[in-house]
């Protein structure tokens, strides 16, 4: 299989202007002739809708939310970034752009990258057009912060909430689109299957989460924003029905994954209190400003009280190891930097995995009440979960499993190898790289629904025009009866284990052995361990009540046992990339200091895994990186 | 510590329920109560029984998902979402009582979770400030004073999770509709509409909810502090929205 990139030809800066004029426009009345299916309603999806519906498509959106104002994109705190330049600190779409791809440690495409610096400002202006109520100077101008990974102040932010924000944002704008009558929308209801009809995506197999109803809708084009996968580590700064059910049914469909091992591990979460704890709760990165990271010099101090160690006796290790972007260090190296001072017996709190986050200079430096402007939210989150008030005490701080880079893989636009079938927002691969920057999850997600697919997905549906099918042909019929047995054989194993129990089974070996550092003999032996627990799943797991009515364990049986074949693509994805490339650290493979020690002779490539069968051998394609304008570097922030 | 619960059970929306007790044992005083209630849901898979349904999701308390009446208050009245409840707010030996949200305009569809895309339909109606994808001028064009901003949050920081409608004794949409609102209607950019979209977005709302007489129970447990000053805002505008010259279809002549 050749992977087509559709990278359209020309200088770096001029490729998504040419794109835009040689991509076929649909004519404004036939627009309403094409069905699209939106999945999901994130940033992506619902901005995607949105704006799909407004340019005049019928659109359908379906989300297993009561309301497409849920998805976790809403709990996105600290900002977005955009390349305005606003604070005149030297900002531009280029320096975006090469942030970005050496954020993402050069193993991400040029081309799209550039793309969603350049969109990155119209972003902005649209949030602000739509109401999105953006932190503002005194003079009544937009105010920035700055992130991990960037010298610049180019992040936007709306208190700790901005996703929140922009999130209702899209909502309105996509609310707007359900009352005019352009998107109809459907909620409580599941994506199980996609429907492949000749070679193309041609529909869809909801389940209805009340009535338990099993259905197809066809379409001309399917679009997938259905986000990212880092629940399969059960404890994560996910949402809990956060799920990959839809990219990996429309992977063993057809449609390849890229880059699986890619996951972000985000440094500035609250640590874990107990095994009986259901998810993590991330503090944002945006803390960093003013926060400063720290544990005790001596492992002696440790279980003091962090106030009675003396400021000769603290060690700023990220201040000490990075100095020139000292606490705003890019998340992966943070993370490392974490687990290797809590390694070396020095963490703090419960079980010594923990760092402190302290805001007492900056509380002294600036006062309190500006703290509290900045992120009060923040803190008294922070104080509703720990009991402990980060206005006294510094904050305790641990990295969790918080985003994936990897996904489905989509061309440059945003289409994948599953011809009618695209991918937005996290649920792709294409922005990120090894690593993503903070605050730039916001900007993709909207780049992709906003400004890309809106432009690219009439490029498809212009030779589609008449070739409508039905749900009455048998590749629906077929998919529909796999999704019923399925639903069937989840109900009647008899076993005796909750599919709660073994989602923590699975976190555990994935985050010990897939997770912040990993070799070849962990990863090993987390395949077998995978694959064994997956057959024992099958046989074992315990879902009660009927198929029929609202049961939420069952969906819940079905999202685990789709989170097995993903773990397993995952490892076998990290084993095969011998390289450390900024989330996937290969302990085999550092540098002397420690650092990430990429091999680009042989591994400058995504890598694209078709699917096989279960249990089966997943086979390898690459499309190599190509870069003409960066010169692949180390990474340093030293 | 061990607690006792009284929680509303029923099948689908067309059974009648019933109140059960459960005990809930050895649960760390760290847990969130959410997660109370996922210990005490494992139990009951491993006794045969079905565990007990409710709506969560981002557990951080802004995605809006969650919530249920806990000893007769919504979020339990400690003005937090239900999932950022801890169990160390309660005493060894409590009982709790676990009901879904009450409110006509939110039917049941499972043990505590209730449907509540009435106030999607508010927002449908009105909620936005039309502005279609790519028309927008640049965003530092018109300046927002810091204190206009800052209010206009306030507002635009409610969570649509349905408690002021589930505290309210007449079921009212006010707070959450007044939010919306005043979040766009203090905006610059949301002038144009401003009168249209309190018009359309209490009509909408009626349909639906009770009416506010102000009891004002809805700030009382509103996990985001929204404040009754933005009924009073609402009902100004929708006022003021009655005496604006209209075309006798009975939409705004500026339309």
């Amino acid at each position: 299989m050749e992977l087509k990139s559709a990278i359209p030809p020309g200088p770096l800066a001029q490729k998504w202007t040419s794109a835009k004029f040689t991509n076929k426009l649909v004519n404004p009345a036939n627009k309403r002739k094409f069905d699209v299916i939106v999945v999901g309603a994130g940033l992506a999806g619902a901005s995607a809708a949105a704006t799909l519906g407004e340019l005049g498509y019928k659109v359908t959106c379906i989300v297993y939310h009561d309301s497409p104002r849920r998805a976790h994109s809403i709990a996105a705190q600290g900002g977005i970034n955009a390349a305005k330049n606003y604070q005149n600190d030297g900002d531009s779409v280029h320096r975006l752009f090469y942030d970005t791809i050496k954020g993402g440690d050069f193993r991400a495409r040029e081309a799209n990258v550039h793309r969603l610096a350049e969109v990155s400002v119209d972003i902005i202006d649209q949030c602000v057009a739509q109401g999105v109520p953006f932190a503002r100077e005194y003079g009544g101008m937009l105010d920035n912060r700055s992130f991990g990974g960037a010298q610049v102040s180019r992040t936007f932010y709306a208190r700790g909430q901005t996703g929140q924000q922009l999130l209702l944002g899209a909502y309105s704008a996509l609310s707007r689109q359900i009352g005019l009558g352009n998107v109809k929308m459907i909620t409580r209801t599941e994506v199980q299957d996609i429907v492949v009809v000749d070679g193309k995506a041609r529909g869809v197999v909801c389940r209805d989460l009340v009535s338990g109803k099993v259905y197809s809708l066809a379409g001309d084009a399917v679009v997938l924003g259905t986000g990212g996968y880092a629940p399969v580590f059960y404890l994560s700064t996910n949402a809990k029905y956060s799920n990959c059910t839809a990219i990996w049914r429309a992977h063993r469909r057809g449609a390849l994954f890229a880059n699986p091992c890619y996951t972000q591990i985000h440094p500035t979460c609250i640590p874990q209190t107990g095994d009986f704890q259901s998810k993590l709760t991330l503090m944002s990165e945006s803390l960093r400003n003013d926060g400063r990271v720290w544990v005790p010099k001596k492992q002696a101090d440790c279980a003091k009280p962090p106030g009675s160690i003396a400021e000769a006796d603290r060690d700023y290790y990220l201040e000490r190891k990075y100095p020139s972007y000292g606490n705003l260090a890019p998340r992966d190296i943070s993370s490392r930097a974490a687990k290797e001072a809590c390694d070396d017996g020095r963490g703090v709190g419960p079980g010594g995995r923990g760092v402190y986050l302290d805001f007492s200079e900056a509380i002294g430096r600036l006062g309190k009440n500006v703290i509290a402007e900045r992120y009060g939210n923040l803190f008294t989150m922070y104080h509703e979960i720990t009991d402990e008030n980060p206005y006294d005490v510094p904050m305790r701080i641990y990295p969790a499993a918080h985003y994936t880079m990897g996904g489905l893989w989509v061309d440059y636009n945003l289409m994948s190898n599953l011809e009618g079938l695209f991918v937005i927002g996290e649920a792709n691969f294409s922005d990120h790289g090894a690593n993503r920057l903070g605050a730039s999850a916001l900007m993709q997600g909207l780049a992709d629904g906003y400004f890309v697919l809106p432009y690219t997905i009439g490029n498809y549906l212009v030779p589609m025009m008449g070739k409508k099918v039905a749900t009455d042909r048998p590749e629906f019929k077929a998919a529909e009866a796999e999704v019923a047995d399925r639903t069937k054989k989840l109900l009647s194993t008899g076993g005796k284990k909750s599919a709660e129990a073994y989602w923590r089974d699975l976190g555990k070996i994935m985050w010990e052995k897939s997770g912040m550092a990993r070799d070849a003999a962990g990863l090993k032996a987390a395949r077998s361990e995978i694959a064994a627990l997956r057959e024992e799943y099958w046989k074992n797991v315990k879902v009660l009540g009927a198929g029929d009515e609202p049961n939420q364990a069952l969906e819940k049986a079905s999202r685990v046992a789709d989170f097995f074949e993903l773990a397993e693509l995952m490892v076998v994805d990290g084993l095969a990339r011998e390289e450390s490339a900024g989330g996937h650290f290969r302990t085999e493979h550092q540098t002397e200091e420690g650092e990430a020690k990429r091999n680009d002779e042989e591994f400058s490539y995504v890598s694209a895994w078709e699917w096989k069968g279960v249990g089966a051998e997943p086979q390898l394609h690459k499309e190599p990186l190509v870069y003409e304008e960066v010169k692949l570097a180390t990474r340093s922030y030293k | 510590m061990n607690v006792k619960l009284i929680v509303w059970r029923q099948k689908n929306p067309s059974t009648p329920g019933s109140m059960k007790e459960y005990e809930a044992k050895n649960i760390p005083k760290e847990a969130s109560f959410l997660e109370m209630l996922d210990i005490v849901n494992e139990e009951l898979i491993e006794k045969n029984e079905e565990p007990i349904a409710f709506e969560h999701d981002c557990r951080e308390g802004i995605c809006g998902s969650c919530g249920m009446m806990i000893n007769g208050k919504a979020h339990g009245g400690f003005r937090t979402a239900t999932c950022q409840i801890h169990m160390r707010q309660f005493q060894d030996g409590d009982t709790i009582w676990v009901e879904p949200f009450r409110a006509r305009a939110f039917p049941i569809i499972r043990d505590l979770i209730v449907d509540r895309t009435a106030m999607d339909s508010v927002m449908q109606s009105g909620g936005f400030i039309s502005a279609p994808t790519g028309c927008a001028p640049d965003a530092n064009a018109i300046p927002i004073p810091k204190d206009v901003a800052e209010y206009s949050m306030d507002a635009a920081e409610c969570i649509g999770c349905g408690a002021c409608v589930a505290q309210c004794p007449n079921g009212a949409g006010q707070l959450f509709t007044a939010a919306k609102v005043s979040h766009l209607g203090l905006l610059p950019q949301g002038q144009a509409e401003r009168y249209v979209r309190a018009d359309n977005m209490v009509t909408t709302m009626e349909e639906y909810f009770g009416g506010c007489s102000n009891f004002r129970e809805c700030e009382a447990v509103c996990p985001k502090s929204i404040s009754t000053d933005f009924i009073a805002r609402l009902n100004r505008d929708y006022l003021k929205a009655q005496f604006l010259p209209k075309k006798p279809s009975g939409k705004f002549k500026n339309e």
